[in-house]
């Protein structure tokens, strides 16, 4: 398991754990940021800017801090699991 | 009898609110167009109904004050009908706002937005299904160009007749439980096809990326200006200025001649002077000055807006500003309310509703009512220091843009607590519709007329009372120590204060008569974009932050006029 601020740019991955407050996984989960949603990095901005994922397909920004507490499983797009 | 229109963020509830009362609101393709609601009515054979366009908003739980009026609107007003309006790509996150809507009980009719666009991106419904399984009436409909609207009024005709009683059938359940009913719903209504991505959609992630989204946002940023500058300097100098001088001028000096050959009320009406930017009558510099000048750049600033915001750049410029904005306690998402606050600072200050936190809210609104002069302000200083060369103009926005930053740095420093992040939804781009953008645009021109003119009006009207009851004299004497001391100015540009809390542009107007070297201009309209808010702006500002922050505003904003001022004004003697 990585943090979605380490997947990598383009690749796709499931969502295992929100590891904040009820406030944070609330606000979240309402634009269906939540366990079990399979999201893609569409891009990451340097110097500590925002990433972009999308569940979907709605594209969200969300700060690094953020994204540090959502932890992610990759898919691996070979294996015959890997599309959804 | 009212209804609530209510959905997420950008699902189009402004367009639906257009439709229904024919009203005339202003959407546009991004999260939190609508942070304040409005009211309209529709006609339903001969009965009046409220509808009521309330911001959007993810849940009933609110993040941000703009949410926070959804939520309050929702429980306090009583509506007989929500249409829940919902965007139809998007069904899955849509829907647990539904099922908050429903679980209280109240008649509801989904409204299926974005029909079209579904369809294109290979999103498949079975409408009656859902309709079976949450119980209300579900009708799709393309707002934008008013597919399924008048079936919607037959439906809501029919709930008003109390022929059928739209009350859902949705228990009460917690989130997780809402998530699995929506899970298992959509599994049976909905199919998605894979559609490969269309060139629109790769342009979506370019303009996000880190190195070509940089390049894509210099470009905007660089034809923006050429367009806005280029025809304003073009509609002015070859259309409205040979107009005026050439016909109007003539013709309304002649006129009131006739009549009031000379004499106060003469002076009043068309000033002294041949020259229509210094004369300061009502009927020549009062005119001129908004409609020659000030008209053609901000008529073009809200074309480009309008444009930029119903294609969907902004919330990408918010992504990729997003960490400058993080130095000065902000974030990205405050990058839409410092451009709406170039066209005009009250837009702008109500456009920080959508900021999560207080702290981050106040640091916005400063730095906006401190630095980011309006349209109607910069097309006078083009005006007026254009003719000297870009680089007069290049100092003065120079000096601000330092301000915007230095001041939200040390804000950023002193104020306890740090920058929320940001949290924001990047809508789709979708190609502007010609007559919606253009109808967008007049709303807005419209809006600068009815608000403009009789304020410059008042102001010029002011300036001759005061020139003749001799208080500007006093009041010049009383100033002279700070403007000719401290700025290097004749005191007499003390008058421009007074007027520039009705109107910052016809207050900047009011330097013209005084020949101004270059390096003054650049002071008098520094000193003059800092020193205090207009009195629109002061209104809304006040409503937004209480009297204590305004006070606070307040004399920041006068000590820093008058520091920044002095600075300028010895920088430029050393040069």
């Amino acid at each position: 398991m990585i943090t979605l601020k380490d997947l990598e740019t383009g690749k796709r991955a499931i969502i295992q754990d929100i590891r904040g407050g009820l406030g944070l996984q609330r606000r979240l989960e309402s634009l269906n940021i939540r366990v079990g949603k399979t999201v893609r990095k569409v891009s990451s901005l340097p110097f500590h800017g925002p990433i972009i994922v999308e569940v979907d397909r709605s594209k969200i920004a969300i700060g690094q801090g953020m994204a540090h507490k959502i932890l992610v499983e990759v898919i691996d797009e070979d294996s015959p699991h890997g599309k959804s | 009898m009212k209804i609530l229109l209510m959905g997420n963020p950008n699902v189009g509830k402004s367009v639906v609110f257009s439709r229904l009362t024919g009203a005339n609101v202003v959407a546009s393709n991004y999260p939190g167009t609508t942070v304040e609601y409005t009211r309209g009515t529709l006609k339903v054979d001969e009965q009046r109904v409220e509808v009521i366009d309330v911001p959007g908003t993810y849940s009933l739980t609110p993040f941000c004050k703009a949410e926070e009026v959804a939520r309050d609107m929702f429980f306090k007003e009583n509506p007989d009908l929500i249409l829940n309006i919902v965007d139809s790509t998007n069904l899955e996150r849509n829907l647990y706002l539904t099922l908050q809507i429903l679980e209280n009980r109240m008649p509801t009719i989904i409204v299926l937005n974005m029909w079209d666009l579904a369809k294109r991106k290979g999103v498949h419904l079975n409408i009656e299904k859902l309709q079976e399984s949450l119980g209300v009436p579900v009708i799709p409909v393309v707002a934008v160009s008013g597919e399924g609207i008048k079936q919607l009024v037959r439906l809501i005709r029919e709930v008003l007749e109390k022929k059928v009683e739209y009350t859902p059938s949705i228990r009460e359940m917690d989130d997780e439980e809402k998530w699995k009913f929506i899970g298992k719903l959509l599994l049976e209504i909905q199919k998605i096809e894979h559609r490969h991505p269309t060139l629109l959609e790769k342009l979506e992630d370019a303009s996000v990326h880190p190195i070509l989204g940089v390049l894509i946002a210099l470009i905007v940023a660089y034809l923006t200006l050429q367009f806005i500058i280029g025809i304003g300097e073009f509609l002015t100098g070859e259309i409205l200025d040979p107009f005026f001088y050439n016909y109007y001028g003539p013709f309304i000096t002649k006129t009131i001649e006739s009549v009031f050959p000379a004499g106060p009320i003469h002076d009043i009406l068309v000033g002294t002077g041949y020259n229509y930017m210094e004369s300061f009558g009502l009927l020549t510099t009062g005119i001129y000055v908004p409609v020659a000048v000030v008209l053609p750049y901000v008529s073009l600033f809200y074309l480009v807006l309008g444009f930029l915001e119903d294609l969907g750049y902004l919330p990408r410029l918010a992504v990729l500003t997003d960490n400058i904005m993080h130095k000065l306690g902000l974030h990205g998402a405050s990058v839409i309310s410092l451009i709406l606050g170039l066209g005009c600072n009250v837009p702008g200050v109500l456009a920080t509703r959508i900021l999560e936190d207080e702290r981050e809210r106040f640091i916005a609104l400063t730095l906006l009512s401190i630095s980011v002069p309006c349209m109607a302000q910069t097309a006078v200083i083009i005006g007026l220091l254009g003719p000297h060369g870009i680089k007069y103009i290049a100092m003065v926005y120079g000096t601000l843009v330092t301000i915007y930053i230095l001041a939200g740095y040390i804000l950023n420093k002193i104020m306890k607590g740090e920058s929320p992040e940001i949290f924001l939804e990047i809508p789709p781009y979708k190609i502007p519709h010609t007559g919606t953008l253009l109808k967008k645009t007049w709303t807005r021109i419209r809006g600068f007329l009815l608000e403009a003119i009789p304020f410059v009006f008042l102001g010029i009207l002011l300036v001759n009372l005061l020139y003749v009851a001799g208080i500007m004299k006093i009041l010049a004497s009383i100033l002279a120590p700070i403007f000719s001391g401290i700025l290097g100015l004749p005191k007499e540009a003390a008058a421009t204060l007074i007027i520039g809390f009705l109107r910052k542009d016809i207050a900047t107007g009011l330097l013209a008569p005084l020949h101004l070297t270059p390096e003054q201009l650049v002071v008098a309209t520094t000193v003059l974009a800092i020193y205090f808010p207009c009195i629109a702006t002061f209104v809304v500002l006040s409503k937004e932050i209480g009297v204590k922050g305004m006070i606070k505003i307040g004399i920041l904003m006068v000590t820093l006029a008058f520091l920044v001022g002095g600075i300028q004004h010895l920088l430029l003697q050393t040069i």
